[in-house]
């Protein structure tokens, strides 16, 4: 090119076409995102910011918002709800660890043992996660209802929800309950990409059934545990449905947890500044847990 | 995030079997506790499938036991106390609704996302990442604020276009991994022909990636029908609910007649049931994808 002697104008030019010509195109690629951009800004993004603001501010949802600096979080950490909340959550999060983890786990790992039927296992394990929250709440207060429910075979009389001993617990349960299947189908997945030729090793080695499913299987699909772990610290920041419909957060607040408590100030008590503060807060928390598990995943603990 | 959200259980699903040597013929305990499992997760709708069909006396005789007789008057008192024929309606225009909205703006945006050069595209993608991960408690109440001074709350419209943007993020992902697969020459062909973006996404891409289409269809579809917290925070007028919080004040104003409540809560859940049997592998693999949901 540089032997060629007349082209020295021309080609400033053709590079400046050229340099016109992606910007058009880079344009055009973004003009495919505009809808995207317009409803996310709208509903999420610019309330999200507003939401920043009124933290601030003694905002009661309606109406104008007065300026009080850091008082809503200092009000927040001080608050004996928000603590209750907060230790209900933590319950919630080691059960909601705990519980559907076993069973997934249990359910995948026979589920790539058996030959015949996985799949109709698989559906039928899958149909709590696709019905409606309304509808399973439905079915587990009716099942758990003093007089004509489970109770009625266990010769129990028992308010499961109704009791402040047992509400949380119960209605984690149910969460528990429509959850784990959705886990197993997760974890199944993952078994099947693990290299049967471990199991293989494992064998002639003389692993019992046990000793193949910690040393092999386990570490085979540890990217998908650590994901469900640290995603389940955020789910379990957010629960809020099941919660909302069976006890509202109660009864005496025994069943509250961040999010019904957050919810109630805005919507019940014409605080949305402190509910905003509330919300600032999961947030925040919610980022960390993000950012620790990209540094894990910087880090190569996928293989 | 990405390994995670990129498996695809069903096509590896399928090896499983052909994997680990001889196999003794009988599993006579894995299945057994599989059954067990099995009872636990679809028990409990068995037993309110039961209960829709009996009396309230014979429910507090035997709550789990089958119906002796198949009366319908559950149902039909259900429907019309219920308001379903009004309530169905809604939830079908709000499922319609959402799930075309949200397939054109997602759409578009994984066109872009995957066969044009979008600067700082890599970024965006990232930003619909975390978005989908942060809770709604960060923005509902300054959005229903705006909602009720633009008049879209009690509105179906106003509901809709709450769901296309909270479902869009995670279709444009999902559809961006399926048009991912249709190979970059088809489109650069398109493109020496003379089509423009447009005419190539509807006439090269749309063709090619219509189960991904599907996919997120079913998958925004579904989430539409059983959605509960925007609905219930959004629309307070009887009159334009959807199903699942006109049950739920269904239920609460019956809440003792379990056989009524079960008959309701069927009308909301067998079409869900149904469809996903007949559609399984497309659902499974949609919802396992969106894990970050």
């Amino acid at each position: 090119m540089t032997t060629v002697p007349v082209p020295a104008p021309s080609r400033t030019s053709v590079a400046r076409g050229r340099a016109r010509m992606r910007l058009r195109r880079g344009l055009m690629a973004w003009a495919f995102l505009v809808p995207l951009l317009v409803l996310n800004v709208l509903v999420v993004l610019g309330p999200s910011i507003a939401t920043v603001y009124y933290s601030f501010t003694d905002w009661s949802g309606i109406g104008p918002a007065n300026f009080i600096g850091l008082d809503n979080y200092v009000n927040a950490v001080k608050d004996p709800a928000v603590r209750d909340a907060l230790l209900h959550n933590a319950i919630w999060f080691v059960l909601f660890l705990s519980v559907p983890m076993a069973l997934g786990l249990l359910g995948a790992y026979l589920l790539s043992q058996v030959k015949r039927f996985a799949m109709v296992f698989r559906v039928l394990y899958f149909i709590p996660y696709v019905t409606a929250s309304v509808v399973n709440a439905a079915l587990w207060k009716m099942l758990l209802s003093p007089d004509s429910g489970i109770g009625h075979y266990l010769g129990t009389h028992h308010a499961w929800l109704g009791d402040t001993a047992t509400s949380l617990y119960s209605v984690n349960f149910v969460v528990d309950w429509h959850w784990w299947g959705f886990l197993a189908v997760i974890f199944f997945a993952a078994m099947q990409s693990v290299d049967p030729q471990l199991y293989d090793a494992a064998k002639v080695d003389g692993a019992n059934k046990w000793q193949q499913f910690k040393s092999v299987t386990l570490p085979g699909i540890r990217p998908t545990t650590i994901f469900i772990f640290l995603m389940t610290i955020i789910w379990s920041l957010k629960a809020f449905d099941y919660i909302y419909i069976m006890t509202h957060g109660g009864p005496a607040g025994s069943s509250e947890v961040i999010s019904t408590l957050m919810y109630s100030q805005a919507f019940n008590n014409y605080s949305a500044g402190y509910a905003a503060a509330l919300g600032m807060s999961m947030t925040v928390i919610i980022g960390i847990v993000l950012a620790v598990y990209s540094f894990l995943r910087k880090k190569g603990w996928e293989e | 995030m990405t390994a995670v959200l990129t498996r695809d259980p069903v096509s590896t699903g399928k090896q499983h079997g052909t994997r680990r040597g001889p196999r003794r013929a009988y599993h006579f305990p894995s299945y057994l506790i599989l059954v067990v499992l099995a009872l636990f997760a679809v028990g409990p709708m068995v037993a309110m499938l039961f209960n829709a069909f009996k009396s309230n006396s014979q429910i507090g005789a035997s709550p789990l036991a089958p119906p002796t007789s198949l009366s319908l008057h559950n149902f039909t008192t259900a429907w019309t106390e219920g308001g379903f024929a009004t309530t169905m309606r809604n939830s079908v225009i709000l499922v319609v609704g959402a799930v075309i909205g949200t397939t054109i703006v997602a759409g578009l945006a994984a066109f872009a996302l995957s066969h044009l050069n979008v600067p700082g595209g890599g970024g965006f993608i990232a930003y619909l990442f975390l978005g989908s991960a942060m809770p709604v408690q960060l923005f509902v109440v300054p959005l229903f604020s705006l909602w009720t001074q633009l008049g879209l709350t009690d509105s179906l419209f106003g509901l809709m276009v709450i769901y296309w943007a909270t479902e869009a993020p995670f279709a444009t992902l999902l559809l961006r991994s399926f048009l991912l697969k249709v190979p970059r020459d088809f489109v650069e062909a398109a493109r020496l022909d003379g089509a423009s973006d447009l005419t190539i996404a509807r006439r090269v891409i749309l063709p090619m990636a219509w189960p991904g289409f599907l996919t997120v269809a079913l998958i925004v579809g579904l989430a539409a029908w059983n959605e509960f917290f925007w609905a219930i925070t959004f629309i307070h007028d009887p009159a334009k609910r959807p199903v699942s919080t006109s049950f739920l004040a269904f239920q609460d104003q019956y809440s003792t007649d379990w056989g009524l409540t079960s008959a309701a809560a069927l009308f909301m859940l067998i079409p869900v049931v149904l469809l996903f049997i007949a559609l399984q592998r497309r659902f499974v693999a949609g919802l396992t994808s969106g894990g970050l949901k």
